[in-house]
């Protein structure tokens, strides 16, 4: 393994994993490992069956890695991330007190350790592989560690009137009511460009945007109608009255569908998976095409900043 | 010489002791400071109800004016804990009025209480002033109507997160006129309907009144009325804020806020018009405390717009819809803030990218003076949660959620033992500390090796081996509280330091790999504590395998031996 010199090998070195500096990324470990007093030895003495039980600091100088400290091969984090029960290379990011010598204790100690990998199979945690990245987690008793009263809050159930409980256990005194953690609809509001009346769509009730698409253009389409026979159009016949709507997703139509997301900023409608589209959006609306900046199959998705407010 | 004190002397040193750790220290000092000490003690604090009884609270302290008690433990918040647990306050209630205690003030956290708890507490002491209940369940608005009859001298009413039948009654009409002593009344957990006639005239005889937190069922017009009297309310909590901005009514509102200068605390906002929300711009600015964790109405723009004015606020609580973005914001605008929680809206949703390291890393640059920390979200690295203890030294609490329990740094797929490793060096003040995400045994050597003031610590799918939860148990010396679910930790390491458990206040572990053999021999060992194992399954009919393991397991140090009131579910080894 990579040495390490050190000047003091007298006394075991403190655990140094704040750096001096302030930027997160990118400093090498050497300038960072003086930063603390060397204020106390250190007493741990819990060993593995070998004994002394010391660990040695893993900085090469030729330190790419993102922490100031620690040493990240690909090997190990590939060993890793494939089996985060399972730690072979410890090694490799344990920046510790830095006696000199060997690494053996750690692999000793390495070994107890692999031999009582914890199946997490009873509690139904799935994913323990690699992309731990963004994988639905799925549904733990009790997990994220929040109180009944909070669950549900972002679909605007009034949750305080009806007590929500996670455990279905009748209460013998007191028959409360319960909330079901998926609520069946997701009602919001969608206006139209020129329409004063605005209308409201239950998201959950449709499972594609070509499905949104066309309940849009049914809801709106005798809406327009009506407006431009009242105007003095003169060109549509009651027969033709009503012209369809399309072209709302991909700019092709006389009008464009957007939305506003949780974070309060207007996004076109389409770009994401229609569920990630379906818990984010908060409103809708149908907007003129030739008010938006020309959304041609060169532009790139994203996210419209336009000034007016959405009434 | 210490023989030759007057009591009388020692008396009045010790009405300056008010932390009751001190004056467990002073009174073990000699028998004549422990008489003194005993007899002055007005407050007592009780962390686990079953650890004493109440007649030998009572024996010891006779003079005991206020009583906090707690009684589930903590994990019964996350619905752990099956109901009828137990933690019912009536036998208190029952001895204190037997004793002829003179009880003012009674806070109970996570206990059960019942109407006839309420009812009797009301009636039995006639100088009863304060009910502050936290996280409880069993009572009706009987109960209530009951304390607001009896209770002369009520100063507060103080019902946070409780689960509360409604009983359609007129509790709050049962104030009779002659009360103008209350301080403090919050019932935002109350579900159903109020006589808003007879809280406008209740609020404005209480001339004191100086937090109001109303339910979600005091329409706007009376929050008007209602602030009109009450000018000098210094904490409010409006659940109902959804007005027509065109209207008269809200017009008032804007006016009679502008008025209420002396709020300092905000919170409610559960159904709310976001165009309402300018009327409250001009207390913004001397807001130290907002709390909008129950506002999901509110969107990210307008979070931002709200909390742009809020530069004097220490206390903060939010849903994570407010983003990185806006909590970038904070970070800017709130440079005195002390506390942060951030709670998660949308559980439901895969890929909705809610807070992130980048949110806490500027929070941690921009307000140095955060000591307490509740965060929930997407994903964490190492990198920033070592940014975050170097700015940020002086947390003394800490509790960080992955909304996946076992997700690793989202940079470099390691697990995040460096990152809390980080935490716990640099904040050598830390006395609560929760971790989450991927934990090898490495998180808790770190834990065990700096963690010097840590008295509660909340483990969940974490760590290797039993080494980890010897590390902890080995290192923090001041640990009271350890709560640990779905990690590897079995008979080896709960056994190793028996002695250990009786100097903290409980242990908690479910789904770990504890046996019924390895519990049996620790209550064994020892007496003084109660070993319980808590059974949902009907698989247990007969006295089961030892080396079966053990699906929940709660033990915690007692004077008084196994409890009485053990549901069947409950085995007290």
């Amino acid at each position: 393994m990579e040495g390490y010199s050190r000047k003091d090998m007298g006394c075991p070195q403190l655990l140094d994993l704040i750096p001096k500096e302030r930027e997160w990324l990118v400093k090498s470990a050497q300038e960072t490992n003086h930063g603390l007093p060397e204020e106390k030895k250190l007493e741990l003495r819990l060993g593995p069956p070998g004994g002394d039980w010391t660990i040695k600091q893993v900085n090469g100088p030729k330190n790419e890695s993102l922490l100031p400290f620690g040493h990240f091969t690909k090997a190990a984090a590939a060993a890793a991330a494939t089996t985060p029960w399972q730690h072979q290379t410890k090694a490799s990011f344990f920046p510790l007190m830095g006696k000199e010598s060997s690494q053996t204790c750690r692999t000793v100690e390495l070994q107890g350790a692999e031999k009582k990998v914890f199946s997490p199979a009873n509690t139904a945690v799935p994913n323990s592989s690699s992309a731990q990245k963004r994988t639905a987690p799925a549904p733990v008793v009790g997990w994220p560690p929040i109180r009944s009263f909070r669950k549900n809050l972002a679909n605007g159930n009034s949750f305080k009137l009806s007590s929500g409980s996670q455990n279905v256990v009748p209460n013998k005194d007191f028959g409360k009511k319960h909330i079901e953690n998926c609520p069946k609809s997701k009602f919001v509001k969608i206006n139209m460009d020129g329409v004063p009346i605005g209308r409201k769509v239950d998201l959950k009730a449709y499972k594609s945007y070509e499905k949104l698409s066309s309940a849009v253009d049914e809801l709106f389409r005798g809406l327009i109608a009506a407006q431009s026979d009242s105007s003095t159009n003169g060109i549509k016949n009651e027969v033709e009255g009503e012209k369809l709507i399309s072209g709302l997703l991909d700019g092709s139509g006389e009008y464009t569908l957007v939305y506003e997301d949780n974070e309060g900023d207007r996004m076109l409608v389409g770009d994401v998976p229609w569920d990630m589209f379906v818990s984010t959006a908060k409103r809708l609306r149908v907007l003129k095409s030739s008010e938006l900046p020309t959304l041609s199959c060169g532009s790139k998705p994203g996210k419209l900043s336009l000034d007016h407010s959405m009434k | 010489m210490i023989n030759y004190f007057p009591e009388e002397v020692l008396w009045h040193v010790f009405s300056f002791l008010t932390s009751h750790p001190d004056r467990n220290a002073a009174s073990l000092v000699c028998k004549s400071w422990y008489n003194v000490e005993r007899f002055s003690r007005g407050k007592v604090f009780i962390g686990n109800c079953y650890a004493i009884s109440p007649e030998r609270m009572i024996s010891r302290f006779p003079r005991v004016r206020s009583l906090t008690l707690k009684g589930k433990p903590h994990f019964a918040d996350f619905n752990l804990i099956p109901q009828d647990w137990g933690g019912n306050v009536y036998p208190w209630i029952v001895a204190m009025a037997k004793g002829s205690t003179n009880l003012e003030e009674l806070r109970l956290k996570r206990m059960v209480v019942s109407d006839e708890s309420l009812e009797l507490l009301a009636k039995s002491f006639p100088n009863f002033k304060s009910l502050v209940l936290v996280s409880c369940e069993g009572f009706t608005t009987d109960g209530l109507a009951a304390i607001a009859s009896n209770c002369r001298f009520l100063r507060e009413l103080d019902l946070q997160e409780n689960e509360v039948e409604d009983r359609r009654g007129q509790w709050l009409s049962c104030f009779p006129d002659s009360c103008t002593s209350l301080s403090s009344l919050n019932f935002a957990c109350l579900k159903g309907e109020v006589n808003v006639a007879a809280l406008e005239r209740l609020v404005a005889r209480c001339r004191n009144l100086k937090s109001l937190r109303l339910n979600h069922a005091v329409p706007p017009d009376a929050l008007q009325k209602i602030l009109a009297q009450a000018p000098q309310l210094v904490d409010l909590g409006a659940d109902s804020f959804v007005h027509d901005p065109e209207s008269e009514t809200y017009n008032k509102l804007k006016n009679v806020m502008q008025k209420c200068s002396s709020i300092r605390s905000l919170s409610g906002f559960l159904d709310v018009n976001a165009r309402c929300l300018p009327s409250i711009y001009p207390i913004c600015i001397n807001l130290t405390s907002l709390n909008l964790s129950y506002a999901p109405g509110i969107y990210s723009k307008e979070l931002v717009k709200l909390i742009h004015k809020c530069k004097k606020l220490q206390r903060l609580w939010i849903l994570d819809t407010i983003g990185d973005k806006g909590l970038g914001v904070v970070a800017s605008t709130c440079k005195e803030l002390q506390e942060l929680r951030v709670f998660p809206s949308d559980l439901h949703v895969v890929g909705n990218v809610a807070v992130t390291e980048e949110g806490l890393v500027a929070i941690s640059a921009g307000c140095p003076n955060l000591n307490s920390l509740l965060y929930f979200c997407q994903q964490m690295t190492n990198a920033a949660l070592i940014t975050v203890a170097k700015n940020c030294p002086n947390f003394i609490r800490f509790r960080l959620c992955t909304l996946n329990p076992t997700i690793p740094d989202a940079v470099t797929m390691q697990p995040l033992d460096e990152g809390f490793g980080a935490i716990v060096q640099s904040c050598k003040g830390l006395k609560r500390l929760s971790v989450s995400g991927l934990l090898t045994d490495q998180v808790f050597l770190y834990i065990g090796m700096y963690a010097e003031q840590l008295e509660m610590l909340s483990i969940a799918f974490a760590g290797d081996s039993d080494k980890g939860m010897l590390y902890v148990l080995n290192g923090c010396k001041k640990l009271k509280k350890l709560e640990i679910r779905d990690s590897p930790f079995g008979n080896m390491a709960l056994l190793a330091d028996t002695g250990k458990y009786e100097t903290m206040r409980s242990l908690w572990m479910s789904s770990c790999g504890v046996t019924f053999g390895g519990c049996k021999t620790l209550a064994e060992k020892m007496p003084r504590l109660n070993v319980e194992i808590i059974n949902e399954g009907d698989e247990m009919e007969g006295r089961p395998d030892d080396r079966q393991k053990v699906e929940k397991m709660y033990l915690y140090r007692t004077l008084v031996g196994p409890r009485k009131d053990a549901p069947d579910f409950v085995w007290t080894l």
